[in-house]
């Protein structure tokens, strides 16, 4: 629990680990490596993800120089991988790379959408799973399948609040409730988020942790961005922790009736 | 002997190694994986695996994404 002034002790844990910040930014759509760090401290982030690909000799600056010297661990995903054997080999040459056996698992069905092949992500978890990793599957917003992935071994679930990078915040708020009542393992809110507003709600829906990248590496402000991402984290998270008051039909008065002045 | 890192055809001496194939493409000391058709190859063992004719390397590092 945490206490009344801020957020000490209430940790997010995935995996026996605890992560010193809710909020997990990705490094994806910064346009600069300066902006890129500036989004990055600003956003007080612990975990971020990056992507693996081909070495390209021409490349200058490397994204894992910015994480080292900003101090934040890092977290490879298996993006643009469309089957479950394409998402294993690259989670295992990214294991052998960064040292790492965290993956954020992403197995997406067409570039259209970049939607999770459900199929597809179900067999490359339990693939990794089975072979030591602890798996962070990016997920639909389906309770179902978020449960059978926690079922088969996976460290945390990540179901979509909209498409990838559509800034459309939480489409299906209900079933983001229903995966987060029944999940035993962190739920980490990933993808299409637009504003701070849909990372608070995302937090008051029972999230334990927000995952974005595009929302501040495209906003015309990437650092300020960043900080009220960071804000809107903390806010969402106090709120669901202090419990909200229960909607009501009609007005429900503050002030006392009785004492009032009689015309 | 013609082999194919990253996609493109390249040409090595026969006999060459993942080490020297992984040299033909970066510098990075850290950072890297190498994969000898779709099966990764542990750095410690890049000097010691030989190539052969027509395999797939494929070399990857990290980059901004997700």
């Amino acid at each position: 629990m945490t206490d009344e002034t801020a957020n000490g002790g209430d940790g997010l844990v995935i995996a026996g680990e605890e992560i010193g910040s809710r909020l997990i930014m990705g490094t994806g759509g910064a346009p600069s490596m300066h902006v890129l760090r500036e989004a990055l401290t600003a956003s007080g982030t612990a975990l971020t993800t990056v992507a693996m690909r081909r070495v390209d000799p021409s490349a200058r600056g490397s994204v894992l120089d910015v994480l080292t010297e900003c101090g934040i661990r890092v977290l490879p995903n298996t993006a643009g991988c469309f089957t479950a054997g394409e998402a294993v080999l690259t989670a295992k040459m990214a294991r052998e790379a960064l040292g790492t056996n965290w993956v954020k698992l992403e197995v997406i069905a067409d570039e259209r959408t970049l939607l999770p092949d459900p199929i597809e992500l179900v067999e490359a978890a339990e693939q990794l799973v089975d072979d030591g990793f602890a798996v962070l599957p990016y997920t639909n917003d389906d309770p179902v399948l978020a449960h059978r992935l926690e079922q088969l071994g996976c460290a945390a679930v990540m179901p979509l609040g909209s498409p990838i990078g559509s800034g459309l915040g939480i489409r299906n708020p209900h079933n983001i409730e229903l995966i987060v009542e029944r999940a035993g393992v962190p739920v980490i809110l990933d993808a299409g988020l637009g504003t701070a507003s849909d990372a608070a709600l995302a937090m008051e829906l029972g999230c334990d942790a927000v995952l974005l990248a595009t929302a501040v590496t495209r906003a015309q402000s990437p650092a300020r961005m960043a900080a009220a991402m960071r804000h809107a984290v903390e806010a969402g998270r106090l709120a669901r922790l202090a419990g909200r008051i229960p909607k009501r039909r009609y007005a429900q008065a503050s002030s006392p009736f009785e004492g009032l002045a009689s015309s | 002997m013609k082999i194919i890192v990253n996609g493109e055809p390249r040409e090595l001496p026969d006999g060459a190694s993942v080490a020297q194939a992984v040299a033909a493409v970066t510098t990075a000391a850290s950072g890297v994986a190498a994969a000898l058709n779709d099966e990764v190859v542990r750095r410690s063992a890049w000097e010691a695996t030989e190539l052969r004719e027509a395999d797939r390397l494929e070399v990857l590092t990290a980059v901004q994404g997700g």
